[in-house]
This record gives C-alpha cells, sequence and structure tokens, in this order.
C-alpha cells in the first residue's frame, strides 16, 4: 500500500537556556494508508513532537514531510492552519473540548472553518456523534461528562472533518481501563471499518497492543528495525 | 456559534466579568458626568447669537459705562439694535437663594432676545409696569412664584430692600437656553440710584448691540471702539461669545483638571478591563491553542479577543449612559443655581461611546497579542 506520510531526514532541537537540546536526529519513516500506528517509547524520547511535526503543529528543524503528497515542511503558518483544518483530526490526552460548548458544538468546531452550510454541518455532527454513540449527549457540557464520554466526543470532533489522518496524543492515558478499552476499540473500528491512518503515541502497552504497528523512539533516534513487536517492546 | 461562544466565554467568570461591566459603567457615567459639568460651563457660550455685540469697559467690567453711550453708539454702522443693563446681584430672602439677575432696558432687551420666549399679553404688563419684572420659568418654580406676585430682593451692590412685581415668566426656547434668570426695569434702578447714590446714576454696566450683519461683527466692534477712544471711560466691544468666554476662561485651571479628571477616569478603566481580558487569555491559552491545532487562525482569536473585550466595555457603557441621565438629573437638582443649563448633551454620549470602543479595543490589543503569538505546542503543554 501507498505511504500516506513520509518522513525523510527529520531533524529537531529545541533550545533550553544557552544549550541546543536535539529532540529528534535523523528521521526517517513511512506511514501506509490505513495504518494504525502506535509511536512508543520513554518519557522525552521524542514521540509528542514526532507526532506534532507530522500534524503540522511544529516545524522540523531540518528534512521533509509530507501527508498525502504535499510537503508541510515548506507550508507558511496559515498555510499549514487551512491544511490542518482540512487534513487532520486531533485527539488529545486531556480530550480538549471548550467547556463553555455542548458536545454537540465541540464537535461542530472544526467545520466552521469547512464553508458548508448549517444544516449539512448539522448532519456531519450527528453522523460523528452518532459514530462514537453519543448521540443522547449532544447537549451536555464537558464537565457534564465523564472522562470516557469527552474522549468519545473528542474522536467525533476529530474524525467530523473526514481528515486525511488521525493523530493521538496518549489518548487513554487520562482514562480507567474500561473507558480506555472504549476509547481504543472505537479507534480500532475508524481504522479497520472505516480506513483511517491513525498515529498515537503512548506509553501503554496495552493500548499499543490495539494498533496494527509499532515503532519506537528512543533519545530521538527511531529504533533500526523498521517495526518492532509488542512482546519485543515488553 | 462563534457569537455564542464569544458570550458564554464573556460570562464564563461571571463575578469577574460582573464587576468589570460595573467598573465600566461607572467610569461612563463619571466621565458623562465630568463632560457634562464641562458642557455646562460653556453653555452661556453656547447659547450666545452671532448678531450680538456686548460693549462694556475697557478697563474691567465691574466699571461701568455712560447711559450717554448709547446714541452715540447706534449711530456706528452696522448696528440695528441698542439695548443696555446692568448686573444688580440681589438675592431672594436669604444669600443662598442665589439668582442672576439684571437692570435692562426691556423693549429692546426683549428685542434681542428672541430665545426667551415671553406671552404678548405679559410681555405687555412687563412694559408698562415699571417695577415689574421677569422671571425664568425654572427661577419661578424654584420659588414658586406666580405672574402679580410681589418680590423683594435684597441688594448687595445696590443696598435695600428692592420690591418687584412678577409680571411675566419666560421659558427658553429650548433647553439651552437658561432660564433661571430675573430681568427688571433699569429705569427702576437708575431713578431709585438717583435719589440714594447719585453719583452712580445714569451708568450701566455693559451695552448689548444687535447687528444688521453678523459677518460684520469685527469691524462693528472696532467702529464702536474706536468712538470712545481716549474717552475717559473707553469701551471694548466683543462678540457675545467673547464676552461668555472671558467669564469661562476664568474658570480655565479648573476646567482643564476636570478634562484630566475625566481621561484619567477612561486610562484607569481601560487598565482594569485590559487586567480583565489578560487574566482571562492567560487562564485560555491551552484553549486557544486547540483552536489553533484546528486550523482556526490569528484573525479569528483576535475577533474572539476583542469581541469579548468590546462586550464587557460596551455593556459598562451602556449601563453608564443610561445612568448618566438620572445622575445629571440629580445633580442638576443640587447645583443648578450654578449650572442653569445642566443636560446631557449628544456630543457627551457620542464621548462616551468613542470612550467606550476605544477602551474595549485598546485593552485587547496585548491579550490579542499574547493568544496570537502562543505556540500551539507550548498552549497545549498548559492543559495537561
Amino acid at each position: 500500500m501507498a505511504a500516506i506520510v513520509e518522513i525523510l531526514e527529520v531533524s529537531k532541537a529545541y533550545r533550553r537556556g544557552g544549550y541546543l537540546l536535539a529532540v529528534l536526529t535523523n528521521i526517517n519513516l513511512a506511514i501506509e494508508t490505513g495504518d494504525f500506528l502506535a509511536l512508543m517509547g520513554p518519557s522525552g524520547s521524542g514521540k509528542t513532537t514526532l507526532l506534532n511535526l507530522i500534524a503540522g503543529l511544529d516545524q522540523a528543524d531540518e528534512g521533509t514531510i509530507r501527508v498525502g503528497g504535499v510537503d508541510i515542511t515548506s507550508l507558511s503558518e496559515s498555510d499549514l492552519a487551512a491544511w490542518r483544518a482540512g487534513n487532520v483530526g486531533f485527539i488529545f490526552q486531556f480530550y480538549n473540548l471548550i467547556p463553555v460548548l455542548t458536545a454537540f458544538e465541540n464537535v461542530e468546531l472544526p467545520l466552521m472553518l469547512s464553508g458548508l452550510p448549517k444544516k449539512e454541518r448539522q448532519e456531519h455532527v450527528a453522523m460523528a456523534l452518532g459514530l462514537v454513540n453519543l448521540q443522547d449527549r449532544m447537549d451536555h457540557y464537558p464537565g457534564q461528562l465523564s472522562g470516557g464520554q469527552q474522549q468519545r466526543v473528542a474522536i467525533a470532533r476529530a474524525v467530523v472533518t473526514d481528515p486525511t489522518i488521525l493523530v493521538a496524543d496518549e489518548p487513554t492515558g487520562d482514562l480507567d481501563r474500561g473507558s480506555a478499552e472504549e476509547v481504543l476499540g472505537l479507534m480500532e473500528q475508524l481504522s479497520s471499518g472505516l480506513g483511517k491512518t491513525i498515529i498515537m503515541v503512548t506509553h501503554d502497552p496495552r493500548a499499543a497492543r490495539r494498533a496494527r504497528s509499532m515503532r519506537y523512539l528512543d533519545k530521538g533516534v527511531l529504533a533500526h528495525a523498521p517495526q518492532i513487536t509488542f512482546s519485543e517492546y515488553l | 456559534m462563534l457569537l455564542r461562544l464569544l458570550f458564554r466565554n464573556t460570562f464564563r467568570h461571571r463575578l469577574r466579568a460582573a464587576l468589570t461591566v460595573c467598573g465600566m459603567a461607572v467610569a461612563i457615567l463619571a466621565f458623562g458626568l465630568l463632560r457634562t459639568v464641562i458642557a455646562a460651563w460653556y453653555a452661556g457660550v453656547e447659547a450666545s447669537a452671532a448678531n450680538r455685540l456686548v460693549t462694556r469697559n475697557a478697563i474691567s467690567l465691574v466699571f461701568t459705562l455712560p447711559i450717554s453711550y448709547k446714541d452715540r453708539i447706534r449711530g456706528v454702522e452696522g448696528v440695528k439694535i441698542v439695548s443696555y443693563g446692568a448686573w444688580f446681584g440681589a438675592y431672594y430672602v436669604e444669600q443662598k437663594n442665589f439668582f442672576a439677575n439684571f437692570a435692562v432696558e426691556p423693549k429692546t432687551y426683549l428685542e434681542l432676545y428672541p430665545e426667551f420666549v415671553v406671552p404678548a399679553d405679559q410681555k405687555e404688563a412687563f412694559l408698562r409696569d415699571r417695577k415689574g419684572c421677569v422671571v425664568g420659568r425654572k427661577l419661578a418654580k424654584r420659588f414658586n412664584w406666580r405672574v402679580n406676585d410681589t418680590v423683594t430682593l435684597i441688594g448687595t451692590i445696590f443696598p435695600g430692600n428692592w420690591e418687584f412685581v412678577v409680571r411675566a415668566i419666560y421659558d427658553g426656547r429650548d433647553d439651552t437656553i437658561d432660564d433661571t434668570q430675573f430681568f427688571f426695569h433699569w429705569d427702576y434702578l437708575n431713578e431709585t440710584v438717583k435719589r440714594t447714590v447719585p453719583r452712580r446714576a445714569d451708568q450701566v454696566g455693559f451695552y448689548m448691540i444687535g447687528l444688521s450683519d453678523p459677518d460684520h461683527a469685527a469691524a462693528t466692534a472696532k467702529a464702536i471702539d474706536a468712538v470712545f477712544k481716549n474717552s475717559y471711560a473707553e469701551t471694548l466691544t466683543e462678540t457675545e461669545r467673547s464676552f461668555q468666554m472671558g467669564f469661562v476662561s476664568m474658570s480655565e485651571a479648573i476646567l482643564t483638571a476636570i478634562r484630566l479628571v475625566s481621561l484619567v477616569i477612561i486610562v484607569i478603566i481601560m487598565a482594569v478591563v485590559a487586567n480583565t481580558m489578560a487574566m482571562s487569555v492567560r487562564e485560555r491559552l491551552g484553549e486557544f491553542a486547540v483552536f489553533k491545532t484546528l486550523g482556526f487562525q490569528g484573525r479569528y482569536l483576535a475577533g474572539m479577543i476583542l469581541g469579548e473585550s468590546l462586550f464587557i466595555t460596551t455593556l459598562g457603557g451602556l449601563f453608564g449612559i443610561l445612568l448618566t441621565f438620572p445622575a445629571a438629573e440629580a445633580f442638576r437638582r443640587e447645583v443648578g443655581t450654578w449650572f442653569p443649563v445642566f443636560k446631557v448633551e449628544p456630543e457627551t454620549i457620542y464621548l462616551d461611546i468613542a470612550a467606550t470602543l476605544i477602551v474595549g479595543t485598546v485593552a485587547a490589543v496585548l491579550p490579542v497579542w499574547r493568544a496570537m503569538s502562543v505556540r500551539i505546542a507550548e498552549g497545549l503543554r498548559r492543559i495537561g
């Protein structure tokens, strides 16, 4: 299958005080369309930084990142924002829902930039909330929902624009086991059922086990083996 | 939905938003009242007509001019009508009952001041009675005077008890006209002065001159003063506006102080609103990062923050403006003696609105910059 994400010789460093701290070094990675990839590694290994670069939230110092054929490293800040709006769905550890908006409004938020008429937006939102089985909670504010429900709303928000890729940063990190299983089940369903490409950063081996493939990052360098198995990681 | 979001964000911290709105309302109220005080100070200037000149003693208004100047002024080219009068400076019953009272040549004076609207029958009665007087509606109301009432004023410049009969009550043509004044016949004053202090007789405090062409006011004024050059009582002739401005400029330092205070109030509330907005934005940097993540660009965030800031200030400004009217009325009741025309001018409301918009906009500048400059990764880290 063709690679939807191509990362070529990407490096990233942050300046801390007077020092330049290398976070990612010469990363090369290809992610196939429809893959459900788990990115694992210890804290500070650069997982979230790599995810941010793939999602266009941060800029690489060196190298090229292509997503769906678009070289996002060459895009300007505003072009990158427009690209993100149409191509990337985000799932965060702490859900990052807007507390003053209802579940329905939170899911509708990314569609505000799509130019779709209100009626169509409402249909999309209803469909996305149906996908995560939360139609009956659409008028609830995030504060009125459990952690698992909030994360499901976040997933609905991530998929409502039908993005090219979904990126998830520790999506089960703040959930109890039952809710985590529910969320992972949904992600599996999005990958296998709808063919979505998902890149998930996680510390949780149980979450990683649900992914179709896994890559391991250590000190900013991808493991030599192109793919390691879950048991190898453990 | 973005408007709904703006509204809900504004009142996310209800107490903080309510206190800021209250602060803004009080600031606009104070600003509006101070501007109204300034406008009241200039009411005489604003009410002055372009076709009227005032001639007074060149040394000072305290010094008088002989009545004999009247005909010589009348002879100057461009002069259509000449009236005259003197400040009487009396009070009613007690010294605290102060109001403006003048001895005037009644016929020409009323002709020169069409803005004092007197019913025809009352005007006739006033002109016929040498002890008659005309009082403004507000003044009559203040002392419960009615037409044909006898009123005794106690003189200060011209000591003694002076008896008058209220023959007419005038209304201002509009609400910018001072209707707290008291006019009576200069002849009545002069006859009494002739008997009691003859050396002060046949003197007037000022001449009021009606012009045939206001465009020639400067030339006519110059011509009048030239007539009395090198006389024992030289004259100073100026437009009524300049004459009134002369009084206002005596209080220029106070007016400047009031203007400064009104500006300081706006600067203070600007800092308060800016602080509220800065706090609100600082608490929501993570949310702004989420918005950016979803593809919302800087202009959306700027619009949202600016909208919240303007919403708070507009709400406060609106309350402030609404409160200004009853507050001004209460103020007028208390200090009506000093400010006969004390009303909230449309210009004051425009200034209130401008101040509201400026405060809302300026207060949002730094928070907008902060929200726009936060990096997504940094903002998202704040949420964890």
